[in-house]
């Protein structure tokens, strides 16, 4: 894989990432990011996936990833094993993320955590004006189906860490196209346009 | 083991190799045993694959299991029928890849298959040993592959694999040899035997000592423990494969019978495969060497042996890459002892892969043809050795 085929959300967050650094990935799908922080930024990687097809994709590309639920699989590291905790596109599938957020903040010095944003405003058009439950691009499951339990906007993540004791420290509202391969930062109203939300967070 | 192999359909193969022989510890430089004893000479077979690089980095230890031996891939003769037990895995271009890694599998001691085990001849009493041959444990099979690796003047290893008791054998040396071993690929195994696994060894061990021939394990002059040694394989296949495989291989269907025929003949098929599985290991296994391994086995032990009890010390000296293997129908070492090795790993720090395959075939998946298993350690010797 070439690094500019990397999806533009995980560009971004690769971008954050300092040479050299050590990092967890929680729910790292296929290891794309990791297996391009490795190769581009020498990190040392860990994954953690649940689904046992997408381990092995990561594994046969070379990177380190371990079969798990990643609520319970992170409790086995030491503190600040890791320089950061990657959470892409899973916290919005998490049972529990205020006891996500606290591990993740135990294990690594800094945390990433991206998701879809429920305040664009597509989703708040499909709800006002159909009136049903909203089925987007960036969260494509009918109700009864979804994994994603805890849909969430970039001001409830705001205000999220201040509840639960956390600093952001960086945040980029994007939007993307061409199946995410490309997109731009969302600077105007960024709650209402930006699909995805990604903060860099640290501890109080 | 071998029993799962045949000619490899798409003829790749490493060829024909050599079974080789490393005889050390001549008296009074005998091996010095965990039990206590002292053994010398000892003699160690063993099958070399792929070519050794200059700086000697690209060694792999293949790591057998129960009943397997230094034949792990290719053909002794051109007209052998059957090649090596894991030829599926090791050969060019395979998930073992002879055309990069030089790759080495020795008998273990104890065995019966070239190496220095109870049917071997004691040369002090010029008889075989029988029960006289000392209890072994996982370790002395280390030690023991330990100097055949510096024999070959071998300074590290790149990697290690082995399944089941190959697996415990990967794990030990690990712990015992810290510095040697680069990465290592334990599948389908455990730290330490459960109360199930040592019932299920210890019905095989009481079914071959009940044998009448078994005589105490002097019967190399007369009549073999066939039965025994037959029961016995037959209870440790129950073990390897699964209810799920069980089921979609045999049912309830009849052998060679359209009706039961109230007699007490093998009517069921999977009374007729285990009979025929009993019966093929007797012509190629030795019923103390089944003694001797499968006692080794139960006695391992890590968290006892390196940690006082605690798997995360037992672990901590470690410095290997690790991808651990286990099979989700496997209930010899079903995934959650795979599981508490992979969390002693990182509560050490330790760099560890962990795949859980999704297979019907029970414990003796591994040797299975799986492509699946193949692309795992393909990626994963790829990344030992661009780390080293």
């Amino acid at each position: 894989m070439t690094p500019d085929r990397l999806r533009y959300d995980l560009k971004i967050i690769a971008s954050w990432i300092k040479p050299d650094s050590r990092i967890l990935g929680l729910g790292c799908g296929e290891g794309d990011l990791l297996y391009w922080l490795k190769k581009e930024k020498n990190v040392k990687e860990r994954g953690i996936e649940i689904e046992e097809s997408k381990v092995a994709k990561s594994i046969e590309k070379g990177i380190s990833v371990l079969q798990g639920d990643i609520n319970e699989e992170i409790e086995d590291y030491p503190d600040n094993a890791f320089d950061y905790a990657i959470c892409s596109q899973t916290l919005q599938q998490v049972y529990e993320p205020p006891g996500l957020i606290h591990s993740m903040m135990r294990v690594a010095k800094m945390g990433v955590v991206s998701f879809p944003n429920f305040g664009h405003i597509k989703v708040r058009m499909q709800l006002a004006f159909t009136g049903r439950a909203p089925v987007t691009k960036e969260l494509p499951y009918s109700w009864h189906d979804t994994p994603n339990i805890r849909v969430l906007s970039l001001n409830d993540f705001e205000k999220f860490s201040s509840q639960v004791g956390f600093k952001i420290l960086k945040r980029a509202a994007i939007n993307t196209k061409n199946n995410h391969r490309q997109g731009k930062m969302v600077n105007f109203l960024p709650n209402l346009f930006a699909t995805y939300g990604i903060f860099l967070i640290g501890k109080e | 083991m071998s029993e799962y192999i045949d000619r490899d359909q798409t003829g790749t193969s490493v060829g024909i190799v050599e079974k080789q022989f490393f005889t050390f510890a001549a008296p009074p430089d005998r091996l010095k045993l965990e039990g206590g004893a002292s053994i010398g000479p000892l003699t160690i077979a063993y099958e070399t694959c792929g070519t050794l690089n200059k700086d000697k980095t690209n060694v792999i230890l293949v790591l057998h299991a129960l009943s397997g031996d230094s034949h792990m891939a290719g053909y002794y003769d051109p007209e052998d029928t059957k090649p090596g037990w894991w030829d599926i895995m090791v050969g060019p271009g395979k998930g073992i890849d002879t055309d990069k890694y030089f790759v080495i599998c020795s008998n273990i001691i104890g065995s019966c298959a070239g190496s220095t085990g109870p049917s071997s001849t004691n040369s002090e009493t010029t008889k075989p040993y029988g029960t006289d041959f000392p209890l072994i444990t996982i370790g002395d099979m280390i030690e023991t592959q330990k100097a055949l690796i510096d024999h070959l003047e071998i300074k590290s290893l790149l990697s290690m694999i082995g399944g089941s008791i190959g697996g415990m054998q990967v794990l030990e040396w690990c712990v015992r040899y810290p510095d040697m071993v680069k990465s290592a690929i334990p599948l389908a195994t455990t730290t330490r035997h459960s109360a199930l696994a040592i019932a299920f060894n210890e019905v095989a061990r009481q079914a071959i000592m009940a044998d009448p021939n078994w005589n105490s394990g002097h019967y190399y002059s007369g009549k073999k423990p066939d039965m025994g040694l037959s029961i016995a394989r037959m209870i440790g296949h129950i073990t390897y494969l699964s209810d799920e495989s069980m089921r979609l291989k045999f049912g309830r269907k009849l052998q060679n019978r359209s009706a039961l025929s109230f007699e007490f003949g093998a009517e069921f098929q999977v009374e007729s495969y285990l009979q025929h599985q009993g019966n093929k290991f007797i012509e190629r296994f030795d019923a103390n060497s089944f003694l001797y391994i499968t006692k080794a086995a139960d006695y391992f032990d890590l968290a006892r042996q390196y940690g006082s009890g605690s798997l995360v010390k037992a672990f901590s000296k470690c410095k290997s890459k690790f991808l651990v293997v286990s099979y989700t129908s496997d209930w010899l070492y079903p995934t959650y002892q795979s599981k508490e090795m992979v969390k002693a790993m990182k509560k050490n720090n330790l760099d560890v892969s962990f795949c859980e395959i999704d297979a019907q075939w029970g414990h003796d998946a591994f040797l299975l043809p799986s492509d699946r298993l193949d692309n795992l350690i393909k990626g994963f010797l790829r990344s030992a050795s661009h780390d080293t």
